[in-house]
């Protein structure tokens, strides 16, 4: 497969070894003349000079033909703009762009792009991992339709106990689809089951209810 | 009329004067401060210290009632991001961005910004005064 990567930073030139290690043909762009040389010795005949960004750059890159781009500077607007001309003006069938703040991730879905990466959340993730107990930890998000599997441990405050599950206000876009009560079989949840301290709960929520549902089931 | 202006450059200074002193009501966004001097001490408008393609700093420059929004800093992919974001997330009427490099301009025309391309208008109008000066002089 023919990837064109957009900036020959760390991450650009780390992928692109992977990459080329994985058989695909790569190509890094990068403007920085002295990021160039460096990566020109390691990266032979796989890197070409200039802004990415210009539509000279990418037809010169034979943009035409790349299957996927990844654009993966530092700069979120310029990914943005790697992605859109990549995509409107050489059709190229798959972009990914890097996002480097990730208040700009709901943006770029909405301005068009494939898929968002964003390095700052993914080390949210895996910190949130490992204090599960702070917020609802996400097991797996479906981008496209707006819904994740959120994983929560029910804590000794939490506003939910004691109440049957239908009494707790959850919104209609949320569904408890697994309750794992240590040392207990898993449970299929419904509306009578009334949650206790320590119980796992598995639930499949729209990225607009998360806030709710926390409240409800953290305070 | 509410108009925002992202980048208060020359262009930007210049265009937020001229509307501010018509009794528009103008909002001016840079990330400098020391941008704003440009405006003069009379500048009747708001100024909001901050980058526009941050939604928050939009808000308060009052996006949500905007009219207009103008992005004309100096980078292109900054204007060309801040005016999807004024036009797809907040559906201001009006936007208009401004583009120095002339496929990026006609990239985005096509695909529906309102785009202005400085580079392109000055060489066409320089070209123009040369014919001009070529005919009158020869």
């Amino acid at each position: 497969m023919y990837i064109v990567v957009v900036g020959g930073g760390k991450v650009g030139y780390y992928l692109a070894k992977s990459l080329l290690a994985e058989g695909h043909e790569v190509l890094v762009v990068e403007k920085d003349p002295q990021k160039c040389a460096t990566l020109a010795d390691e990266l032979v005949g796989g890197v070409l000079e200039g802004d990415g960004c210009e539509a000279a750059t990418m037809a010169e890159a034979g943009m035409g033909r790349a299957q996927v781009v990844v654009a993966v500077t530092g700069d979120d607007e310029d990914n943005l703009v790697v992605c859109q001309v990549a995509k409107r003006k050489f059709n190229v069938p798959r972009t990914i762009a890097r996002i480097n703040n990730p208040r700009n991730q709901r943006i770029f879905r909405q301005l068009g792009i494939d898929v968002t990466i964003s390095s700052t959340e993914l080390i949210i993730s895996q910190i949130e991992q490992v204090i599960p107990a702070e917020s609802l930890l996400h097991l797996l998000t479906l981008r496209g339709a707006g819904v994740s599997f959120v994983e929560l441990e029910i804590a000794p405050d939490s506003p939910a106990l004691g109440r049957p599950l239908r009494e707790l206000g959850i919104p209609d876009d949320c569904i408890l689809s697994l309750v794992i009560r240590p040392g207990q079989k898993a449970i299929i949840p419904y509306g009578d089951t009334v949650l206790q301290v320590g119980d796992q709960v598995i639930a499949v929520s729209s990225e607009a209810s998360e806030a709710t549902l926390r409240r409800i089931l953290r305070g | 009329m509410r108009v925002v202006i992202l980048g208060c450059g020359r262009t930007g200074a210049q265009l937020a004067k001229a509307l501010a002193g018509e009794g528009h009501q103008v909002a001016v966004i840079d990330r400098r401060s020391a941008a704003f001097k440009r405006l003069g001490p009379d500048f009747a408008g708001q100024m909001v210290l901050g980058t526009g393609i941050d939604e928050d700093i939009l808000r308060r420059a009052g996006i949500e009632q905007a009219d207009a929004f103008v992005a004309v800093t100096n980078g292109d992919n900054t204007n060309v991001m801040a005016a999807q974001v004024a036009k797809e997330i907040f559906g201001v009427r009006r936007v208009i961005c401004r583009i120095y490099d002339p496929l990026r301009e006609e990239i985005y025309r096509t695909l529906g910004l309102d785009t202005i391309c400085p580079t392109l208008w000055g060489a066409t109008r320089i070209r123009e005064m040369l014919d001009r000066g070529c005919e009158g002089g020869a």
